[in-house]
């Protein structure tokens, strides 16, 4: 069980991938897996000028 | 056979392509760009037979794959690709040079030959910045005043690659474009992507549903991949009264919201392009 950087809140994450990016479900901030072992989050980086596909 | 992934950050296309690779048993190491450092003198990435290119970053992308490739390293896309795809300009240059229909487009480099640009091709045109992907900071510029005042904004507030004025003909498209996915010589599927907004991408909430792959398709989407250097692309058409026309061209292709609707495994079918690159 992780922990949200922002509002707290648990989140569960099934196979947490480092460098995944997943949403908050309680306060919807977009989070980074940081850390597999234990689950650890960090704010995901803002959107930049050249992202895209 | 080893494949490395240059990676921003593990999207949900990132953990499919994993998944697949899984499956297959493939062995394959994740590269994070923020993390590596490519020493130019020396070739510290040894072992690979090919690298698919997964960055979020354009400018990130184009850099490693130069250093890459001259490396001698295989990489999913190629270079030449990525700045072909990655910059409008240079895509549609290629797509004229190939004789695809494209909308018409013209360039300028200050704000009265862009007035003049827009001018002489009617109103409304759509102004986009070269660079740049999702939709941002496209205009549809409707009338005189607002061309005037969005150059200069583009002028004043922008860096100055935002004053190369990439000016295209607005294309009355039917509340939809297409969007079709060519991976080496063949388009595996193709989405319709609808929405009421003039900017159709599914990043912007545009909804998908399946758009059968008709000669027509086929035969423009793998002409368009091939003008940018081929490989794995995703090609943008719009539907015109004088036919199809591309629009753009996209190298690190999303397709999270393709799968469903086309009930094409992409995933699957860009690691068996891997595995032939690396075998080839």
């Amino acid at each position: 069980m992780a922990v949200c950087p922002e509002c707290e809140a648990e989140i569960d994450i099934k196979e947490p991938i480092k460098g995944e990016i997943v949403q908050c479900p309680d306060c919807g901030v977009e989070l980074e897996v940081t850390n597999t072992n234990p689950v650890e989050l960090a704010p995901a980086p803002e959107e930049e000028e050249d992202w895209g596909e | 056979m080893k494949i490395g992934v240059l990676v921003s950050r593990i999207r949900v296309e990132e953990k499919l392509l994993f998944e697949e690779m899984d499956r297959r048993g493939i062995d394959y190491d994740l590269i994070d760009d923020r993390q590596v450092i490519f020493d130019l003198h020396k070739r510290p990435l040894n072992g690979y037979d090919v690298i698919l290119e997964r960055c979020i970053n354009h400018s990130r992308a184009l850099y490693a794959l130069k250093v890459l490739g001259d490396w001698g390293i295989k990489c999913v896309n190629r270079y030449e690709v990525a700045d072909n795809c990655g910059n409008k300009l240079l895509t549609t240059v290629a797509l004229i040079r190939d004789n695809i229909p494209c909308p018409r487009t013209k360039l300028a480099f200050t704000q009265e030959s862009a007035i003049e640009a827009i001018e002489s091709m009617g109103y409304p045109v759509v102004l986009k910045p070269a660079v740049g992907s999702w939709g941002r900071l496209l205009s549809k510029v409707n009338d005189r005043e607002a061309a005037e005042a969005l150059l200069e904004h583009k002028e004043v507030l922008g860096s100055y690659h935002h004053s190369i004025f990439y000016i295209q003909e607005y294309i009355n498209k039917p509340q939809r474009d297409i969007r079709s996915f060519v991976v080496g010589d063949e388009t595996i599927c193709a989405i319709y992507r609808y929405a009421e907004h003039w900017i159709t991408n599914t990043a912007r909430g545009g909804r998908a549903e399946n758009c059968p792959v008709t000669p027509e398709i086929n035969d423009l989407s793998v002409r368009a991949a091939k003008a940018v250097g081929g490989g794995i692309v995703a090609v943008d058409l719009l539907e015109s009264d004088r036919g199809l026309l591309v629009n753009e061209v996209n190298y690190t292709m999303e397709f999270r919201n393709s799968i469903a609707p086309t009930g094409v495994n992409i995933p699957a079918r860009v690691v068996d392009y891997l595995i032939q690159e690396a075998e080839r």
